[in-house]
């Protein structure tokens, strides 16, 4: 039973960034520009549109069809983060129930709008970003924010974070397995039990940053992390950093919405 | 060759909570040999390895590895000669894709990159990994992990490979290939184990540990065969010469050798 397999399953993500398509062969610095570009514009929106942002979705559309990444996976992930925020609009409706006018006729509580563009709002950018690691890998990711200016110290704790997080899960359930078969029934569940297995994992924690840094000294380490370069911003990377770019611009500067509703209604 | 020797002087260490854990340790070991170190949990065996690269300093005694005396200032020159292996590989993959973690000492070593990749190559060709280059460590079975560990420290060229525990956590098919692998190096080979059939297997000589004392050394096919030492030690003779007979209740009848 690792804690891998049985929460998240972010490992499966990650496996995902195997794939070998037009998206994963990109640079990984191009797919964190347009994601960012697709994300700041995204939330640039105000508190009330819904609308504008539909046409958006067809940014994580189109990646997770051209890289081949299965539709349930990301919203499998996406339900699992959800409830965030539902909590940050939920009480939107309650607060916020001015009328707003839709068209003559149908009104909606100015609330109900709000809630719905957290939703949406929320499910762009998670998903985009849900797709930027299965296309690249979280360690991509990294190294491409790395190389982007991000400082490395920053980017070296990532790293570090996303390396042991699976291995300091394992080990917080392994002490708490232990707690349980130690204490029988509603005995040890207080709040000084609770502490306790903390403490443990505190020092578990501090042992195991000893010896990783033991062996990291054991392969030369001298305090600063070096790396190699890799891959280069080739054509592809320009035409998708451009595609994006004029893609986002045309959805934010038109009503394509509106557009496209005008045709559908004459 | 002079330069790849260990040797050990009267070494003594304790650790902050005054648990002393090596007194009086002397040996040396040359140029190609392999030698287990064995000893029941706690005797000192990793305690004795942490003082080959200079993460733990001798309160007492001198270390020398090739023709450097371990010190603060010598540790970094002495840790590209030895290559140290510990006990658990989650402690010694801490990059985020094998690649990365291969590479991490040649980079390090300030090599060029073209000179990286090949030896990141070779290593993990040698412990048959080639295919797991780009997988992130968590992805991997706790035998490839390893046997990545061991690449990340061959990648480095070290003289003298020194390793902790090299099996535990290792199912037999895994365990069985590690034995030959290591057997393939040619190396100066230091493995502390109380897996006591791999140190038959691969080690020639060996050392027997006893409450940070050396109680034994000698050749390890004699060491590993006295079966009155081994147990004067807290172990026991390896499974493999342990003739263990089954009798029909399902009971079994230990027959040590004579
Ligand atoms: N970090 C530590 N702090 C205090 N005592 C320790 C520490 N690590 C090991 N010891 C003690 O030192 C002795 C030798 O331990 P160790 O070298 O780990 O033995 P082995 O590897 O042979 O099982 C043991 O008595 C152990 O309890
Ligand atoms: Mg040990």
């Amino acid at each position: 039973m690792t804690f891998d397999k049985e929460y998240f399953n972010i490992g499966y993500l990650d496996r995902l960034s195997y794939g070998d398509t037009v998206i994963h062969r990109l640079d990984p610095r191009s797919k964190v520009i347009a994601t960012m570009i697709f994300v700041i514009t995204v939330i640039s929106y105000g508190k009330y549109q819904v609308i504008p942002l539909i046409p958006f979705l067809l940014f994580p559309v189109l990646l997770m069809t051209l890289s081949d990444t299965p539709v349930m996976l990301i919203v499998k992930k996406m339900l699992v983060v959800s409830p965030f925020a539902v909590f940050i609009g939920v009480f939107n409706p309650v607060f916020d129930n001015r009328a707003v006018a839709l068209s003559d006729t149908v009104y909606i509580s100015a609330g109900w709008l709000s809630f719905l563009s957290i939703l949406i709002k929320f499910a762009l950018t998670i998903s985009a970003a849900l797709l930027l690691i299965a296309t690249t890998s979280f360690p991509g990711v990294c190294n491409a924010l790395r190389r982007l200016g991000v400082p490395s110290l920053f980017t070296s704790q990532l790293l570090f974070l996303y390396r042991y997080i699976f291995v300091l899960m394992e080990e917080a359930m392994r002490i708490v397995r232990a707690k349980d078969l130690k204490s029988f029934g509603s005995r040890g569940t207080g709040v000084k039990v609770f502490a306790g297995l903390i403490g443990v994992l505190f020092i578990r924690t501090i042992e195991r940053a000893s010896r990783i840094y033991n062996a990291m000294l054991s392969r030369g380490f001298d305090g600063k992390m070096k790396t190699m370069k890799k891959s280069r911003l080739g054509v592809a990377d320009a035409a998708f950093l451009a595609a994006v770019l004029l893609m986002v611009y045309l959805f934010r500067a038109y009503d394509i919405a509106g557009f496209l509703g005008g045709i559908i209604k004459y | 060759m002079s330069h790849h020797i260990v040797e050990f002087r009267d070494v003594c260490f304790s650790y902050p909570d005054n648990t002393p854990a090596l007194d009086g340790i002397s040996f040396r070991i040359t140029h190609g040999e392999s030698v287990g170190i064995v000893g029941a949990n706690g005797a000192g065996k990793s305690t004795l390895l942490m003082h080959m690269n200079g993460y733990l300093l001798p309160s007492k005694g001198t270390v020398v590895i090739g023709d450097l005396e371990l010190n603060k200032k010598t540790s970094r020159d002495v840790r590209k000669k030895i290559g140290l292996i510990f006990q658990n590989p989650d402690d010694q993959l801490f990059m985020p894709t094998v690649f990365d973690d291969v590479a991490f000492g040649p980079i390090n070593l300030g090599l060029s990159e073209e000179k990286i990749r090949e030896r990141v190559d070779e290593a993990l060709r040698v412990v048959g990994c080639l295919p797991l280059k780009e997988k992130p460590p968590h992805h991997l079975s706790s035998g490839q992990k390893s046997a990545v560990a061991i690449a990340s420290v061959i990648a480095m060229q070290p003289d003298i490979l020194a390793m902790d525990e090299p099996a535990s956590n290792l199912d037999p098919k895994s365990r069985r290939q590690l034995i030959n692998l290591l057997k393939g190096f040619k190396h100066t080979k230091i493995i502390a184990s109380h897996d006591l059939d791999l140190i038959l297997e691969v080690c020639e000589r060996c050392m027997v540990i006893k409450e940070g004392r050396i109680a034994a050394d000698g050749f390890a096919e004699e060491i590993l065969l006295n079966k009155v030492l081994l147990e004067e030690n807290g172990l026991e003779l390896p499974l493999s010469r342990q003739n263990i007979i089954y009798t029909r209740k399902g009971q079994d009848e230990r027959v040590g050798k004579t």
